[in-house]
């Protein structure tokens, strides 16, 4: 039709700005690889086979949620009812372990999927903002689940026979199954995120929702399904976690949803939605946990040393963010 | 879905029958009316102009016909069919592709993502097919002579260039009727000819276009019939051919083509007041795509007209000379001093004030109260270590409220509750407690009411009378013949004519609108 145009515009990015691209996709996992070498050399347990796995399993239940949280947040949203939901489903699975496996599993999805679908519809058709919605989510969760365990004092036990105990503390080859399920989980939020229309479409409207809008893509569809697979996935979770640890624990999951948003937003997940990877969020989540597990090792410091080196690192880590993005734009 | 640059051609529409009909269409918004039972029709293989000034209501009947908006009555005709579309999704998949206006994709997403985000080319197994995508929207981007790498994040690229990603995205469907609107506001002349090659192209295969444009040549030189809107009403439908531009502007403006003079303005350089040394000295200020070295000079006391239709440049040279759009060359000078360029705060410091357009967006804080709303601008210059003189601020916000007639029932009522005129003079009174030099007024009286507006037109005089300059931008034409001494008339970015004198008239003024694309000598690159 016309002859073809060159434009500045189209030149490959100087490789400056190729680089800031890389380390702020990928910082965290330059982090991580760094951390872990230095804890690596510095102490001898922490390199165990028994110490790495430890890792992997304690970060799988964690990372199940933040598969979710990672999906909400790309779409310009937030879900802070992932920590009570997570209790939640932990207390459900325990109590449903009592009248058969698959109790054990379906209450608990069913109820907090059940949740995480009224809270989508309530944010995508009622237009109301995430933060309220998802802040009255997390105080219904709760209480809820200090309603059927009278107020926290009863601990539902996992029968001791059950095979839902298989579930978490079963091992494939040598490592556990919560770890498979979360390679598997996350293998498939990659697929959906780089390779449907779904996954475009939660970036265009957590990018641009207006634009989203007047292209004629499904907006509203699109959030009210990021928000039921946070709510099933955080209670995946608690599921999980009350298969390893054969009861459900009502005390669990307080603070969590903040631990969840940092290893989203250090995996180089735009907090204001529209980019974001999934594998970014996996490492955020083990960079959580090899701190923690840092700090356990040196005997001698305070555990709570764990929260402040976390929060240090994740002002950091955006702030780095922050700073990259405007050399790219240079 | 098949995905084909070049297109086949969509059954085509038979005749006389419209693809596209509207009957008594109308569209509120809370007590604004922006369209008022308006009929239009659209044939199938014509490229159909709409155009219409500042809330004309062209936008309104756009997002109507698109699904963004509902009507509150009337209907909608399609292919033949009443239609109701609920949302654009309806829109688009009944075969209605839109060019909007603002650039609407997404920033953050590559261009192949952009093109066909929603119906991405699929593999066997249902999944996105990443590589077909990227061919598909390599040849659809090429073919509109764009070279891009379509993985690239369309942020990146420049607006241009984001425009015809979004055109390819319109043609990457099927599409009975395109509309576009404003679709070469940010195109360079070469991309415009592209765009005008597809629209032709579409047009020859039955598709109907509306076109909306504010560079009026594009409209004889593409559009084969025009429908003219003026305060949400429809004005005028009629083929372009035979039309001339001042009967097409007087319909826009609401003008009887029997006052206008063709020939009606004369040389430049025609002052009066040669007296005195301007306080303001505009010249050859650039801005990219939109100022072509437009100079102004203003001397105290002194009322000049901006004049131009919507598109113009009047408001981003307001906007340029307070620093508030970036511009690329030129000078701006206040008392004989240059004005460090694109710095609000040097431009301020100056004495330059601006009263922009838009008072909701840009002014007006509605939960603040009176007093609080025209003490903001002179807190940073009356506070002492961050504590604020209330006693000094009181008495200035009395005098102010005196002088501009601000009808309130105390300087502590909430700005919300006051009328649009007097909302516009607690904004007036805010720049002049800076004690400006010179006084840029964008649009001062849109949107009041006729007695306020007066008031605010004798403000404006009295305000000069006391050795003000002042730069007045109005879309009336008898505001600005009136209340300027001097009017000059702009196009595309230039000043095409000055009017002064006896030379200052209604009917010079709409000529000089009307007139095509001369320039002032000195005023073009």
């Amino acid at each position: 039709m016309t002859t073809t145009v060159s434009r500045e515009e189209s030149a490959p990015a100087s490789p400056r700005a190729r680089l800031a691209r890389l380390a702020q996709r990928q910082g965290a996992l330059v982090i991580l690889a760094a951390v872990v070498l230095a804890a690596t050399f510095s102490f001898d347990t922490f390199g165990t086979t028994g110490n790495l796995s430890n890792i992997a399993l304690q970060a799988s239940f964690l990372a199940v949620v933040a598969l979710g949280m990672t999906f909400v947040i790309m779409s310009g949203g937030i879900d802070l009812s992932v920590g009570s939901v997570f209790a939640l489903g932990g207390v459900l699975a325990a109590w449903g372990a009592g009248h058969g496996t698959w109790a054990a599993i379906l209450l608990p999805l069913g109820v907090c999927g059940l949740i995480g679908l009224v809270q989508g519809l309530v944010i995508a058709r009622g237009g109301l903002p995430a933060f309220i919605v998802t802040l009255a989510g997390l105080l219904f969760a709760r209480g809820l689940l200090l309603l059927i365990s009278d107020e926290g004092a009863t601990t539902y036990k996992v029968p001791p026979d059950s095979a839902f105990r298989e579930l978490a503390q079963g091992e494939l080859l040598g490592i556990g199954y919560p770890v498979w399920f979360v390679l598997v989980a996350f293998a498939l939020g990659g697929l959906v995120l780089h390779r449907t229309s779904y996954g475009a479409t939660v970036l265009a409207v957590g990018g641009q929702e207006d634009a989203a809008e007047l292209m004629g893509l499904p907006v509203a569809r699109t959030k009210v399904i990021a928000y039921t697979v946070s709510g099933l996935l955080a209670g995946l979770g608690g599921l999980l976690m009350a298969s390893y640890t054969s009861s459900g624990v009502t005390v669990l999951g307080v603070g969590m949803e903040l631990e969840v948003i940092s290893a989203v937003v250090l995996g180089g997940t735009l907090l204001t939605g529209g980019a974001g990877t999934v594998l970014g969020t996996l490492v955020g989540v083990l960079l959580l946990q090899v701190i923690k597990n840092v700090i356990n090792q040196v005997g001698s410091l305070n555990s709570n040393w764990q929260a402040v080196i976390s929060g240090t690192i994740l002002l950091v880590v955006v702030t780095i963010q922050r700073w990259l993005a405007t050399v790219q734009r240079r | 879905m098949t995905v084909s640059p070049a297109g086949t051609a969509p059954p085509p529409a038979t005749g006389t029958v419209p693809v596209l009909e509207t009957e008594g269409l109308s569209k509120s918004f809370g007590p604004v009316h922006a369209l008022r039972a308006v009929d239009f029709a659209l044939q199938a293989g014509e490229i159909h102009a709409l155009v219409g000034e500042n809330g004309a209501g062209k936008s309104t009947l756009i997002k109507l016909l698109t699904g963004v908006h509902r009507p509150d009555a009337g209907t909608i005709r399609f292919a033949g069919g009443e239609v109701a579309f609920d949302r654009p999704a309806d829109a688009q998949r009944a075969g209605i592709s839109t060019v909007y206006q603002e650039i609407n994709l997404v920033p953050l997403l590559s261009v192949a993502r952009n093109v066909f985000l929603g119906r991405e080319p699929r593999t066997r197994w249902g999944l996105v097919d990443t590589a077909a995508m990227n061919r598909a929207a390599a040849e659809l981007v090429g073919s509109l002579g764009v070279d891009v790498d379509v993985t690239a994040e369309l942020g990146r690229l420049g607006l241009g260039v984001q425009q015809m990603v979004a055109l390819a995205r319109a043609m990457s469907v099927e599409s009975r009727v395109v509309i576009m609107d404003e679709p070469t506001s940010s195109l360079e002349a070469r991309e415009v000819a592209t765009l005008f090659e597809v629209a032709r192209n579409l047009r020859s295969r039955g598709v109907g276009l509306v076109f909306v444009s504010h560079r009026l040549d594009e409209l004889w030189e593409l559009c084969d019939r025009v429908t003219v809107l003026r305060d949400g009403q429809h004005v005028h439908t009629g083929p372009m051919a035979g039309l001339d531009r001042v009967s097409l502007v007087a319909a826009m403006l609401g003008r009887d083509v029997a006052e206008v003079a063709i020939e009606g303005a004369t040389e430049f350089g025609d002052t009066h007041r040669q007296a005195v040394e301007p306080v303001l000295t505009v010249s050859g200020i650039d801005v990219r795509n939109r100022l072509h070295g437009i100079g102004l000079r203003v001397r105290p006391g002194e009322v000049v007209g901006l004049g131009g239709l919507l598109g113009s440049g009047r408001s981003e040279t307001v906007k340029a000379v307070y620093g508030a759009l970036p511009v690329r060359g030129g000078t701006v000078e206040v008392g004989g001093r240059r004005v460090r360029p694109n710095s609000v705060r040097h431009a301020l410091r100056a004495g330059i004030a601006l009263l922009s357009e838009d008072r909701k967006a840009e002014g007006i804080v509605p939960e603040l109260s009176v007093r609080d709303n025209i003490a903001l601008a002179v807190l940073p210059r009356f506070s002492r270590a961050g504590l604020v003189p209330e006693r000094r601020i009181d008495a200035l916000v009395e005098t102010f409220m005196r002088r501009l007639r601000i009808k309130a029932a105390s300087p502590a009522q909430k700005v919300r509750e006051l009328s649009g005129g007097n909302q516009q003079k607690v904004l007036m009174a805010r720049w002049l407690c800076t004690e400006p030099k010179v006084f840029l007024l964008d649009e001062p009286t849109r949107g009041i009411d006729v007695g306020a507006k007066a008031e605010v037109q004798a403000l404006i005089d009295e305000l000069a009378g006391h050795g003000l300059a002042v730069v007045l931008i109005s879309s009336e034409l008898d505001e600005l013949v009136e209340g300027a001494d001097r009017i000059l008339v702009l196009h595309d970015g230039a000043v095409a004519r000055e009017l002064t004198g006896e030379h200052k008239t209604t009917s010079a003024l709409l000529a000089a609108l009307a007139g095509g694309r001369r320039r002032a000598e000195d005023g073009d690159e």
